[in-house]
Parts: C-alpha cells; structure tokens; sequence
C-alpha cells in the first residue's frame, strides 16, 4: 500500500527540516524517496503541519499498578466512558482508562508510540498482557531494576559484570525496553518500614547506597549498550528541598558520560525540583537545574508537568506514597513487590488555589523555559501522576504562548504567582521546539531509530494537525492550537491511516518493542542455572512460570543488542 | 399538577432522569409526553410507559408538582438534580431517588431502593416505607457524601447510611444496619431504633445518635461521659441519658457518637471510667 502526504508543512527535527513544504512519501509501513503518484493514495495536507508521530517516553498506561488504580477508582470511570463504535471498543477514561480507550485517545491526539516506566518484573506478563491490548500505538515497557535484590547484591559487591548478565537476563526474561530506577535503595528500606533520604545513606542489609546503585547501573547500561540510558526517578522525590538531592544524582554520574552522549534520563524532574524546608515554604528550584543542565550535556529529562484536574497518582515509590497519603488522607493501595520493588497508589486532586500545587504548576513550566536546549528536556506529565495524558494540547499552548500561561497564571494562589519565575519569562516554543519536546527528543533519547523522524527508512507514524503556521500566530491563537492538537487531522500508523479528524477509522494492533540483549553464550547458560536455584529460595513462583515468552505480545518487535559481558 | 400512573409492571430497570419537576416546568403535556427515557436498553418516550394527566389545583401555581401512583420499584432516579418543585410517589420507588438533588421535596409512601438521597445537596427526602443501602451515601468510589439537605426515613434503612457524608441531616425513625456513617466528615445521623454494627466507623467529625440498642461501639472509639439531652434539630430533643463516644480514633476523627443508655445496658461497664 503507498501513501503520499501532500504539501504539508512538516516538522521534522532530526533531519533538520522545518517547516518546510514538502511531501512525505509511504510504502509498506515505511517512509520511502517516493511512490509512484497514480496509484497511491493521496492526502491533501496543504495548510496542515505535518510531524513524526507522537512519542511517550514515561506514561503509566498498563500493568498490576494502573489496573489497581482503575479497581481503586470506579468513581473516575463513571463520567467518563466512550461508546463503541463500528470500529472502535467501548471503554472508560478518566485519569486511568481502560486499555482500549488509551489507544484511541493517543492516536487521536496523533501519538504513535508510548514507553510504560514501571514494570514489576513479577508482574511483567500482566504488563505485557495488557500492552497487547492497547491498541494502534506501539509501547514498551521499563522493568524496575533499581531495587532488585541481584542488582543489590552484586553493585554491593562491587560486581558489575555480574550485575550487568543479570540485568541482561532480567531484560530478556521480561520483555523490557531499559532500566528503571525508582527511589534507588528507597524501596527496598521501606519493606523494612524506612526510607533512604540521601545518596550515601546505606539499604539496609546490603552495604549499598543509592549513589553506588546509580553509578553501578549506568556502567551495566555502558556495557549492554542499550539505547536508552538508565531512567531514574530520584531519591527524595516530592519532598520539600529535593533539589539538592536531585543536582548531587544529576552530578554523580557526570564522568560516567561518553562525550555529547547522555547518560541518564531523570523522570518527571517538577517532582525533585523542590526548594524549602517544608510545604509552606516551599518554592521553585527550577532555576538552579537549569543552571546545571544548561552548562552539561549528559543528562536527558522529562517535566512530569501538573494539570489542575482530579487524577490518579501511581509510582514504585512506595514511601513516597505513603507520604501523599497521610496528606490526603485519600484512598491508598500500598504494595510490596517480593525481592523487586514496591508500590503505592493514591488518588490526587490538583487545586489551582493550593499554594503547593500552583508552586508545581510553575515548577514545570519554568524547568521547560529555563533549560535552553529542548532536546534536554521532554514534555509529559507522568501520566497520570501530575494528570492524564489528554491533557498534553493544553501543555504544548503553556509552552507556546505566554499569554496561555499568564491566563492560567491569574487563577493560581496569588502567593504562588507573586513567586513564580514565569511572569518574567517571554519564551515561547516555537512548531519546530514543540516537535522536538513532543516525539523527536523522545525518540532521540529512547535511542529508538525508526520513530520520531521522517526520514527515508523511518517508521511511517506520522500525525497530521489542521493548523497553520502561516496564518495561525500560537502566542495569540492558542486555544485553537490546543484544539488542532486534541483532534490530528491524521494520524498514521505504520503507513495506514487510522485517526480522520480525531476519529478513530480503524482498530490496529500496535508492536511490543524489547531488547534482545546478548551476553556471551556460556554466561547465559550459567546466568540461567543459577537463576533457577535462586528461584527455589527467594520467588513465590517457579522459574518455569516466570520468563515473558515472545508468544505472549500481539506484535513481538525485538531490538538485537550486543552486550560487552 | 401532572399525575403519572405506569401502564405496565415494569419487568427491566427504567432509567427515568427526566421525571423532574425542573424538566415538566415550562412544558405542555404534549412536550412532557414525548420526553426520552430507557426501559432496559430501549428508548421510550414518557408516554409509551406511563399515562400522563394535567390536573388544575388551587394555591401556588409556581412550584411543579409531580404525583407518582403505583409500583415503580423498577424505576431509577426519579427527581435526580431536581431544584425546586415537589414529588409525590404513592408506592415504591427504584434506587437513586433524587440523586444530587439541590431543592425542593420528595415524599414517598412507600418503600425506596439504595441511593436514596445519595450525593444530594439540598432539599428535603421523606420516604415513609423503607429505605435500601446506601440512604445518602455518593456513588462506589467517590468520597464526596451528601452535602446538605434533610433526609426523613420512617421505616428500616439497609447499610452505609450516610456514608463520606459532609453536612445535612439523616433522620431514621426504623431501624439501621451495619456502618451508619461510614467515613462521615460532618453533618448528623440519627436512628431512633435499633442499629447494628460498625456504627461510625472511619468517622472524621460530625455526630451520629443512636436512640436504640447497639450491637457494639468499635474499639477504636473512646468513652467520654454521659450527655443529659441530645437536639436533633429546632424542636426535636431527646430527652434521655446518651452515653458519648469519640472517635473514630484509628483515623484521628473527633466525631461524636451518643447512644442511649437506657437501651444499652451491656455499656453501662463503661460508667465505671467516669
């Protein structure tokens, strides 16, 4: 089947096109040099931008955490549920929608592929079983590494080839994409009811300290050479003077970095860019990262931006939810993980006139304008932790327009305004930096060579938007961005057109990308014994029960990689 | 005043939002007839199941009033947002009777579903049958109760009666089950019969009194003294010694939970702690 998308204005930064007229051509799912004009199909793009699909590179969208959070929160699908259709499945929203509905709603807003950042190894086939249930898009998923007992054990240690095999088993056996590392040393302290509140505190029964766990996974990650870096969510996140935390972790892995290449993704960074003593008063440290990411090249982030709406929030930082509950007072799920991880769930209502909350709003924002390059920072908003993804229109008209922001501004808590840095800011994200932030930065840093481009050879995801950037002024006119944004005038997935003016025309099956990683062939086999024995004493289920076969994902797409051990 | 009497015995729920007096106001019988609403997963018009009749009354011309006669126990969420008017029922009535209602007044003789009043936020409910699960309590999930208005109950009442309740009063003349107030953060619940377990339980602030026996106060409660009289509201005082219990502690709730001692001679061992 051939496609040719006609006299758009496409936006492509990875190839350095931008804005510039011209037409894409599709054969086979791929981007080609042409097609022959008679027999394919034509879409008139004229007026229209055109960019790569959309790119999601932290959005909890599947697994036993988000299925618990929709079991917590029937009130959150009663307002919210969509119809089926001749083409589409019925399904529920809001702030954590069911399966099917995340599909239809990403490919509605144009996006095309979405990382899952939090996988419980033990509960990899549920993730799995539900990421082949989320249709159109293709997804990934992130096995949560940064706990595990092995992982301990071994950087304990000091052990890295060692460690690195067994990640390389851990990758392979769960189908995953990279590493998370979430509260590093933190999870495992609150199975014993504790915390860890610096770098070097120690985990408890292991020797180890979060630095160590950190700079012991970036090197593991140097030897499998996997194309993305570790994914780290800091130590001490959501909690007042978090930031200093966060520049000490930003600075620990500086020499591990290989010239101009980055060396660790840290996740919804609003979160860790907390400056005070406590809630009240607490203020933005935006400027300080910034400052630190402006003058180093070796660390990617993302913003985890607020949305003021009722969501969910879910993380593998188990005391960190706890936290939020004995705020909140709200419903809670608490969950430990056997030797992998934990977990917690609490419901959040983000209040425009919360003086914590407005700090938050602007915290991201600022973190967004500050940062000069915007390769260096992405846009999410840790669906559904800081709010769902749906909410991204509205994100991009903050970035692109400070009117957008000083309208939003005049409703927040009049304490929070008067410190907010966003005021005396006048940056505004050009269509180029917004596809940047939005799919090629994403796909840039997941080291994902098919997406977030429109380059010969490149996947054909692409999102088609009604708007133009020669009439259309997003600093003035950004409420009809937003709406442009919410409804793709197309989105292409895999060179078939599957969303016409924000409806869904076609339920697709999307892939399930992970890593193949190979190690050298007698340590596989030696990994693999082992693991069986530790099985016997540590797992509640048997080793034969345990791996993700490939015959479990619809659409299995392995990425060889080949590792140093 | 319009009257509706069903033409059928409803087998399937039917799911009647638009019985309201805000709906009627303003409309002739013809328009009211023609109104959509589901029985089962069909759509119907108010005309298809019920008959509808326009009677003149004297007095205030203003206020919509809506007469209900027979069995409706298979109809849902009569009165549902209705701000003003009045409804009548004369029979039974299905569950999520004036759902976040905001004012006016419904009266049932009759018997009514779970959700009676739930969400509501004004108005006043009287239901002069039984009520099922759920008197007032929000929808599964949600943790905003009702917010104010009046509930009157002269018969039994299922579980979770006023459960997450924020304000308003809940009045029981029956009897209750099990978790009166559950998770409720103000607002007042009184039973003046009997009440089974869990009474209060995850309590934050307001205040239930139980006229009847109890099953038993959960331990998580503290004893604090006995109360001479206890007012319900403007002209209903219970003149009989209250036992008061604080609590619910394992939430750090400072709510109020009386119950009366003549009733309940198995918590006189609490007398001792005086």
């Amino acid at each position: 089947m051939e496609l040719l998308v006609k006299n758009g204005f496409v936006y492509d930064p990875l190839n350095g096109v931008n804005g510039e007229k011209m037409d894409i051509a599709i054969k086979d799912g791929k981007i080609v040099e042409k097609v022959n004009e008679q027999r394919a199909k034509i879409i008139d793009a004229s007026g229209m931008v055109v960019m790569p699909g959309g790119v999601d590179i932290h959005s909890h969208i599947a697994g036993g955490k988000v299925n618990a959070g929709r079991l917590l929160r029937p009130e959150d699908h009663f307002k919210d549920f969509e119809r089926k259709t001749t083409v589409t499945r019925s399904g529920v929203g809001y702030s954590i929608p069911s399966t099917f509905t995340t599909g239809y709603r990403y490919a509605r807003m144009g996006w095309t592929t979405v990382m899952d950042p939090a996988m419980p190894p033990l509960e990899a086939k549920h993730t799995h079983e539900e990421l082949s249930d989320t249709p159109i898009i293709d997804k990934a998923s992130y096995p949560l590494i940064g706990d595990w007992w092995f992982v301990l054990e071994y950087l304990g240690r000091g052990d890295i080839e060692e460690c690195a095999r067994h990640v390389a088993w851990m990758l392979k056996t769960t189908k995953g994409y990279a590493m998370k590392l979430v509260n590093p040393g933190g999870l495992e302290a609150w199975g014993f009811g504790r915390n860890v509140c610096s770098l070097d505190d120690q985990v408890p029964n292991f020797g180890v300290t979060p630095r160590e766990i950190i700079r012991g996974l970036c090197k593991v990650n140097k030897l499998l050479h996997l194309p993305h870096t570790i994914h780290v969510h800091t130590n001490n996140l959501g909690v007042p003077g978090n930031y200093l935390t966060t520049l000490e972790t930003l600075d620990c892995v500086k020499d591990l970095a290989d010239e101009g290449k980055p060396a660790m993704h840290i996740t919804h960074c609003q979160f860790s860019a907390f400056k005070g003593d406590d809630w009240r008063t607490l203020e933005s440290g935006a400027e300080e990262i910034a400052k630190y990411m402006n003058g180093h090249s070796h660390i990617t982030m993302d913003m985890g931006q607020i949305v003021f709406t009722d969501t969910t929030t879910m993380t593998a930082d188990g005391p960190f939810q706890y936290t939020l509950y004995t705020l909140t007072g709200n419903k809670w799920v608490n969950h430990d993980v056997e030797t992998e991880t934990s977990s917690g769930i609490v419901p959040f209502q983000y209040r425009p006139k919360s003086y914590v909350h407005a700090v938050q709003w602007s915290i991201g924002l600022e973190l967004a304008l500050l940062i000069e390059d915007p390769w260096k920072i992405l846009m999410t908003t840790d669906h559904p932790n800081a709010g769902p993804f749906t909410a991204y229109p509205t994100i991009m008209t903050w970035l692109m327009s400070s009117k957008a922001r000083e309208e939003t501004l005049k409703k927040l808590n009049p304490k929070a305004r008067s410190r907010s840095l966003l005021p005396s800011m006048d940056r505004e994200l050009s269509f180029y930096e917004i596809a940047i932030v939005t799919r090629a930065g994403q796909a840039k840093a997941l080291g994902l060579k098919d997406k977030g481009h429109l380059g010969v050879g490149a996947d054909a995801d692409i999102a088609i938007y009604n708007l133009s950037p020669e009439t259309l002024n997003p600093s003035k006119d950004y409420e009809a961005i937003a709406e442009a944004f919410r409804k793709a005038a197309y989105t292409i997935k895999g060179g078939e057109v599957v969303v016409k003016d924000g409806e869904v025309l076609k339920h697709i099956e999307g892939t399930t990308i992970w890593l193949n990683v190979k190690t050298c062939e007698p340590c596989e086999i030696e990994v693999d014994t082992k693991m069986k024995e530790q099985f016997r004493k540590y797992w509640t289920v048997e080793y034969e029960n345990y791996p993700v076969t490939e015959d479990y994902l619809a659409i299995s797409h392995p990425i060889p990689v080949k590792a140093d051990v | 005043m319009i009257t509706l009497y069903p033409l059928k015995e409803f087998k399937v729920p039917v799911v009647a939002e638009c019985i309201n007096p805000d709906v009627f106001k303003e409309k002739n019988i013809a328009e009211i007839v023609q109104l959509k609403i589901w029985e089962g997963n069909k759509k119907r018009t108010l005309g298809e199941l019920f008959k509808v009749e326009e009677t003149e009354t004297a007095g205030n011309q203003e206020e919509m009033k809506i007469t209900l006669h027979g069995d409706l126990s298979k109809v849902r969420y009569i009165g549902a947002s209705m701000t003003s008017g009045e409804i009548v029922v004369k029979g039974n009535v299905g569950m999520h009777l004036g759902e976040e209602m905001k004012g006016g007044k419904i009266t049932v003789y009759g018997n009514a579903g779970g959700w009676a009043g739930s969400m509501m936020k004004g108005g006043i409910i009287e239901i002069h049958g039984n009520a099922g699960d759920y008197v007032g309590a929000p929808y599964r999930g949600k943790n905003e109760g009702i917010r104010g208005g009046k509930i009157i109950v002269y018969g039994n009442v299922g579980r979770e009666t006023g459960a997450h309740m924020r304000k308003g009063l809940i009045k029981i003349y029956g009897d209750a089950g099990q978790f009166v107030g559950f998770r409720m953060h103000d607002g007042l619940i009184y039973v003046q019969n009997k009440c089974e377990a869990n009474a209060g339980a995850c309590m934050i602030d307001g205040a239930i009194a139980i006229g009847g026996s109890i099953e038993s106060v959960l331990p998580s409660f503290t004893f604090e003294g006995v109360k001479k009289k206890f007012k319900i509201e403007e002209g209903e005082v219970i003149e009989t010694p209250l036992y008061l219990f604080l609590g619910d502690l394992a939430e750090n709730g400072r709510g109020k939970l009386y119950v009366a001692k003549a009733k309940n001679p198995q918590l006189s061992y609490y007398e001792k702690l005086i």
